[in-house]
């Protein structure tokens, strides 16, 4: 009895110990066919996407070539270039020179400005989205997404013919009798702002419409009951639950605005450079590859501290909301 | 009238949700978003050089325009370059999407999503100037040039990401109870994945393809750096043709390039609703 007994236990344990066997082998054949699965994703932005950005740290450390590309000698020149230039008479000397900070602050002041402006026009719109009825949010959905998958050059280049001396908006206005003379918006820092804004609005809208959405209007209720006011319910209730949305939004617009090209090259004319244009220029008609790539990563480590604002923001939210 | 808007004024006083101004702030975003296109659009169709001043009806711009051999050439390049990378990323991010849905997390997850999320994080520029960087390094030290190529591939690595998005969202939104009917029924893995996952997960594969061709298609910043003599795509010839000056043509392919994508963002719309 107790022998058998013993047997079976016995063998019930070589049966767990062969099911963890193969359970153990099914996880490794799934690791496996997972990793094949994502190896192509990985090694096509990997090699393309990823490895390149290291390039452009190695060339950042050399000269220029003399038509384009590099001199393979190492020089700091590129980022000493950033704040100096040399003498022309003595290369020794080096002149404190702030053009390229300028360009920095510029572009930096820029896209605070249009960020703040899509929030603030952004904000009301991604409410006025989620409150509407649920069958006709998805249209809503659709109108503020839409324009985002069109063409941004396409969509720059129609600012600028409503923005003209000539252009719609000064006729309009010219007619109303609202001014007398053109105003003169293109080709100024205004323009970009406006046009900064006009690219990355969809950006700052849907993030904080997707955590509107999520919102439970008892609360609002709960404050009203309270005696709230319209304004108190806003600003102690819905926004500090749309918060996640509102971070995300701020980060998607500064992102692309602090590195935009077309707007200031359509909207900015000549004058007003940005960071984008900045770099543009030493790949093209200055031929100063190492500069360019230095003045790139310069950008970069603006747009990591960005990352690690958000990310610092984001975590600290969720271990808040886990007590 | 007095009488609406004071019953109006009541029911707003009644309503949890209202907050004064939203609305108009909300459709005066609209017509910003909206407004300058439908400007451009009008005046492709005017009979004047003008792109301000309307005369008369006529469609001579979008005739000039297909009658133009740059164009034509350009429209072609930008559809085979796009139709290409759509295919190549696609296929890609499907894989991709497969391994990193319906799992517990695992080691390295996070780092995969970093990878996918490139084109989110780094600035356009940076990526431009970037791939046109390792190109050059490749032509010159190694000897290495793809000619078309480099276009094509320097699309499909940035098309991933758009690909990825709604193949991820369909497979999250897919119950699992169909797949394990299957095994249950002694399906091979493969027969499962070609019989029962594959075909629930065709309309995100096809949204995945509709946003790939997109981003491709309207590209600028990324091809102005590394596209070669002669691979002109249509907005490359749009920036150019901007930049020599502006004109009624320009309003013309612009509205055709505006129209694909909104063909293609509406398929997109209705396909992933399905």
């Amino acid at each position: 009895m107790s022998q058998s007994a013993g047997i079976s236990l016995e063998l019930a344990d070589a049966g767990r110990a062969g099911a963890t066997e193969i359970l153990a082998e099914q996880e490794k054949l799934l690791r496996r066919r997972r990793w094949l699965l994502l190896s192509p994703a990985l090694v096509a932005i990997g090699v393309f996407g990823i490895f390149p950005l290291f390039i452009i740290v190695i060339y950042s450390f050399l000269t220029p070539g003399e038509y384009a590309g590099v001199n393979w000698t190492f020089s700091t020149d590129a980022y000493v270039q950033f704040l100096f230039e040399r003498d022309i008479f003595d290369e020794a000397t080096l002149i404190f020179n702030s053009d390229y900070l300028e360009i920095y602050l510029r572009s930096f002041l820029l896209a605070v400005y249009s960020t703040v402006a899509a929030l603030i026009f952004g904000f009301p719109a991604a409410y006025f989205m989620a409150t509407r009825p649920p069958e006709t949010r998805n249209l809503w959905v659709f109108l503020f997404t839409l324009p985002f998958w069109t063409n941004l050059l396409i969509r720059t280049y129609s600012m600028l013919i409503i923005i003209r001396d000539e252009g719609i908006v000064n006729m309009v206005l010219l007619w109303l009798g609202v001014i007398d003379r053109p105003l003169v918006i293109l080709y100024t820092d205004f323009a970009v702002a406006l046009g900064l804004l006009y690219s990355y609005l969809p950006f700052m809208v849907l993030p904080i419409y997707a955590s509107l959405e999520k919102v439970d209007f008892r609360l609002v209720e709960a404050g009203y009951d309270l005696y709230a006011s319209r304004f108190r319910v806003l600003r102690r209730i819905i926004v500090p639950l749309a918060k996640p949305g509102i971070v995300a939004g701020c980060i998607l617009v500064f992102i692309p605005a602090l590195g935009a090209f077309i707007t200031p090259m359509l909207l900015g004319g000549g004058k007003n450079l940005m960071i984008g244009n900045l770099i543009s220029l030493q790949f093209g008609g200055s031929r100063n590859w190492p500069f360019g790539s230095a003045a790139a990563l310069i950008l970069m480590a603006f747009v990591m501290i960005a990352l690690m604002f958000y990310v610092r923001t984001t975590t600290r939210e969720r271990r808040h909301l886990h007590g | 009238m007095a009488d609406v808007a004071i019953r109006r004024r009541a029911q707003r006083r009644l309503d949890l949700r209202y907050q004064p101004g939203f609305s108009t702030l909300a459709i005066l975003c609209l017509v910003m978003l909206y407004a300058p296109i439908i400007v451009l659009i009008v005046f492709s169709f005017n009979d004047n050089r003008s792109v301000s001043v309307w005369t008369e009806f006529s469609s001579d711009w979008y005739v000039a325009a297909f009658r133009n051999e740059e164009i034509r050439a350009a429209a072609w390049i930008s559809l085979k370059l796009a139709g290409i990378a759509t295919v190549v990323s696609t296929v890609i991010a499907t894989a991709a999407a497969l391994a990193t849905t319906r799992t517990r997390a695992y080691r390295g997850i996070t780092a995969a999503y970093l990878v996918i999320n490139q084109p989110l994080v780094v600035p356009e520029i940076v990526t431009a100037i970037a791939t046109l960087s390792f190109f050059a390094l490749l032509r010159s030290e190694a000897g290495i040039y793809f000619g078309f190529g480099n276009l094509v591939l320097a699309h499909t690595v940035f098309c991933i990401l758009f690909a990825y998005m709604p193949i991820r969202a369909r497979l999250e939104d897919m119950d699992l109870t169909l797949e394990q009917a299957a095994a249950d029924l002694y399906a091979t893995p493969w027969q499962t994945f070609r019989r029962i996952t594959l075909p629930l997960l065709v309309p995100g594969i096809a949204a995945g393809a509709m946003l790939a061709f997109i981003v491709s298609f309207d590209d600028v910043i990324i091809t102005v750096f590394v596209a070669g003599p002669g691979e002109t795509t249509l907005p490359i010839y749009i920036y150019g043709a901007i930049r020599r000056g502006i004109t009624p043509e320009i309003n013309a392919i612009s509205t055709v390039v505006l129209a694909v994508s909104v063909l293609f963002v509406t398929l997109f719309y209705f396909i992933s609703r399905r």
